[in-house]
């Protein structure tokens, strides 16, 4: 009897681990890795007329004319494809399966990294004080920069601005050289990814590739060779897979490096790196803010954090004029002190008291906070996902990514403007007892950054995918909602700033309608 | 009879205020013994990775918890545990709000398979499955202000124990399995990269406890040494960022804890402890300290005062 009961434990306590180590197997498949391979139904081959953002003309800079396909030197330049394909080995086939999903795309999602990676606040000096992250040593600590929302979203769209530009110029040199594409020259080579019907001369991955390195570089510094790693992947991708030759790679890089320097040039003189202000200045947006009666906004951190970014208002955008801004500016938020403002702070505290589990999932999906991708990341990544289901080609990519940007760089200038105007303290300075359920962000009220990026976000993509317009929308509203129901904003706060979004991504789908690609 | 009733569990607080049972005591074949277990614990330091710092943004974190506990013996050799807690969390500084729940339930099944009695000494050997699995939908991405991690867990811990007159020592090892979790969140950052899904792979787990100290039908005192390592796949808090419920999450505990049985009331126990972080990897340096009482019920008395075969029973 004794032994039978043994016996019985013993199976049982196997079936037991048995059992955890199956139900624990789990392999996760992330939704990036289903990208399938980019086949544009329409490879927008007059693109090269489109209207550029910087660039004078498509080709403001020049490229070298190609060799020809019957000479010698070419042949060598498809052999080196065939040897490489001769040993492939499956990490190459691994990159090729990742880069295939678009250049514009995989690049979008680097940067997305980049930014989650970079994105927290410094750490404070044993005096209390903040060290600030300096884009001349960036390796100091705190490492430079720190990607929060304005940051970002200007990063995102310089990156999406220079891309579009590059593959404009791409285009222009495919159509004027029209260089026939390896596999076209050759009949007997394989091709490991949808073949394209443009003509291959200069590759539109290595322009890619020549501007995003050039312009991370400036954005990340110390990111450089995880950069120049990716890079190239993505040069070799071409290669090995049969879509391009090394001359179409190298005159790619070339090109997409010298369209680099006119957005370089251009950020170090937008205003960007000064937005942090002075001391001076931050005391002065305090007093300025109580000598018209009302409370002015204070850091609710420990040890008192300056306010992030106040001169981001200022930073020069690609649509919008510093008047257009101020056209925009939302009517002042509620009074402190009026009967409006009470009744705005009595539903904060509501929600903050009774947050449901539908409540709290909606503030933590929309959170986006230190260490993620930030709101306008957020952005991307849903329009990322949008887009990969239509089939774009990689210049449609990169146009309608540089119109998603811009109008989030244009609604971080704009909020950041509303922002420092006012100086309204948030929720839970005027009444402590008022808990959030995420992070209090260290700048002021009013509008919500959360609503301005998404009402930009949903405009802008509502016309590019108007079938999708009402999910946008739905979205938009949702992630405007959260900052109230996290208890860190009021209602005024959310609606101006969706409206004020919603202003700001006209200016970027007016540009859309002019721009040659409709 | 009032031997048996040492037998009653005695509580170990372990990693991440999940409770459970591994000392080298069992329950006798028709008892049950059930409790509840008040804990509160707290930190003001903690590990960001290997640095040590404090957040003036959250101050002092504390945890209170109280648990419902029970052990009922299948048999002399076989025991099935329970465990369920209800968790409060509070950051005294900073905006953050604290949550509260109830967290999750463990299921443990302790068999012994060997026992021997050499002189004045016993030597036994435990096997211990356990089970844990969130009762709640509570979020496990809300650290460090979170009910728990939300995992479901499945270990298995060998434990030996030898007893020698009054005094013991236990060891005991365990590898904690823990199941993905999913979180509200369509993405996340770690490990340097973001990761597009609202699913996590939770790092497994081994456990190690250590106790030694005096046994008496009457007073249970011992010393505990407890660590707990995270396996592969956890990774660092970076730097000033927030902890993701992946983080590797190392401990080692220093701890006292006793019990003593009512010599008026033999079928009640009172239970306390202490114990404290000494050592931790992206975790609080918390402190904390549990008190409890235990009740045991005897389902058949008849059988009982011959039928005591564990060591307690001497």
């Amino acid at each position: 009897m004794k032994n039978v009961l043994q016996k019985l434990v013993n199976k049982s306590l196997f079936v037991l681990l048995f059992a955890f180590s199956y139900s624990c197997s789990n392999d996760i498949t992330e939704r990036n890795e289903n990208f399938t391979k980019l086949n544009p139904s329409n490879t927008d081959e007059a693109a090269g007329k489109w209207k550029t953002y910087l660039l004078t003309t498509p080709d403001e800079f020049s490229l070298d004319v190609p060799i020809a396909t019957n000479t010698a030197a070419y042949t060598r330049e498809i052999n080196e494809i065939k040897s490489f394909q001769a040993n492939i080995t499956s990490e190459q086939k691994r990159i090729i399966n990742y880069w295939a999903a678009g250049g514009v795309l995989r690049w979008n999602e680097i940067m997305r990294t980049l930014v989650a990676r970079h994105n927290r606040p410094p750490y404070q000096n044993e005096d209390g004080t903040y060290p600030a992250p300096s884009s001349a040593n960036p390796f100091d600590n705190p490492q430079f920069p720190f990607s929060n929302p304005p940051y970002a979203a200007r990063a995102y769209a310089y990156v999406s601005a220079a891309q579009y530009d590059a593959l404009v110029a791409a285009w222009h040199y495919k159509k004027l050289y029209n260089r026939a594409a390896p596999f076209t020259v050759d009949n007997n080579l394989q091709v490991l990814v949808p073949k394209s019907s443009l003509p291959s001369y200069p590759s539109e991955d290595a322009v890619l590739a020549g501007v995003t390195i050039e312009l991370l570089k400036l954005l990340f510094p110390t990111e450089i060779a995880y950069i120049d790693g990716k890079a190239e992947e993505q040069k070799l991708y071409r290669i090995i897979s049969g879509a391009n030759v090394r001359s179409d790679v190298d005159a790619g890089i070339i090109l997409g490096r010298k369209i680099a320097g006119k957005f370089i040039n251009r950020a170090a003189g937008d205003g960007a790196g000064a937005a942090i202000g002075t001391p001076e200045y931050w005391s002065q947006l305090q007093t300025q803010t109580a000598a018209t009666g009302e409370i002015p906004w204070k850091s609710q951190e420990s040890p008192i954090r300056p306010p992030m970014l106040p001169l981001f208002g200022k930073v020069k955008s690609f649509l919008m004029s510093a008047n257009d801004v101020i056209a925009n500016r939302p009517v002042p938020p509620p009074s402190t002190k009026s009967e409006q403002f009470a009744k705005e702070l009595a539903e904060i505290k509501r929600y903050s008291q009774n947050n449901s589990k539908k409540n709290m999932q909606i503030v933590t999906f929309w959170a986006d906070g230190v260490g993620t991708y930030t709101p306008p990341g957020h952005w991307n990544a849903i329009a990322a996902e949008s887009f990969a289901e239509q089939n774009y080609s990689e210049v449609r990519w990169a146009r309608n990514m540089a119109l998603l940007n811009i109008a989030m760089m244009d609604a971080a200038i704009s909020c950041w403007d509303a922002k420092y105007t006012y100086f309204n303290p948030r929720p839970s300075q005027i009444d402590p007892s008022i808990k959030t359920t995420t992070g209090l962000p260290n700048f002021p009220s009013y509008v919500s950054g959360h609503s301005t990026f998404s009402g930009a976000a949903c405009t802008v993509l509502s016309h590019i995918i108007p079938a999708k317009a009402k999910d946008y929308q739905a979205m938009a509203t949702e992630a405007s909602n959260s900052r109230m129901l996290g208890a860190i904003h009021y209602r005024s706060d959310c609606e101006k700033g969706l409206e004020l979004g919603k202003a700001v991504g006209a200016f970027a789908v007016a540009r859309a309608i002019t721009d040659g690609a409709e | 009879m009032k031997k048996l009733y040492l037998s009653c569990i005695l509580l170990i607080p372990l990693f991440m205020s999940s409770q459970t049972d591994i000392d080298g005591i069992m329950m006798s074949k028709n008892n049950f013994c059930v409790g509840t277990v008040y804990q509160y614990s707290s930190w003001d330091k903690y590990w960001e990775g290997t640095f040590k710092r404090e957040n003036l943004n959250l101050g002092t974190v504390s945890t209170k918890s109280i648990g419902l506990m029970g052990n009922y013996g299948l048999s002399d050799k076989l025991n099935i545990l329970f465990s369920l807690p209800y968790v409060e969390t509070n950051a005294s500084a900073g905006t953050m709000k604290g949550q509260k729940g109830i967290q999750d339930l463990t299921l443990t099944v302790k068999y012994v398979p060997f026992e021997k009695k050499i002189g004045h000494t016993t030597y036994s050997l435990y096997a211990l499955g356990s089970f844990s699995v969130p009762v709640t939908d509570y979020a496990a991405d809300y650290l460090p202000l979170s009910l728990g991690l939300k995992s479901k867990t499945a270990s298995l811990r060998l434990m030996g124990d030898v007893q020698s007159g009054n005094f013991f020592s236990t060891l005991s090892a365990a590898y904690i399995k823990r199941a993905n979790i999913t979180i509200d969140r369509n993405s996340y950052y770690t490990n340097n990269e973001v990761h597009y899904t609202n699913e996590v792979a939770m790092p497994d787990a081994i456990s190690v406890n250590f106790r030694f100290g005096y046994r008496s039908n009457r007073l249970i005192a011992e010393a505990i040494i407890d660590s707990w390592t995270t396996q592969a796949g956890g990774f660092d808090i970076t730097k000033n960022n927030m902890p993701f419920p992946s983080n590797t999450m190392n401990a080692l505990k220093l701890g006292l804890n006793t019990k003593y049985t009512l010599k008026r009331i033999p079928e009640l126990a009172v239970v306390g402890g202490y114990n404290f972080v000494t050592e931790g990897r992206n975790i609080g340096k918390s402190t904390a300290i549990y008190g409890g009482l235990f009740y045991v019920i005897n389902f058949k008395k008849t059988e009982h005062d011959e039928k005591c075969t564990t060591k307690t029973c001497k």
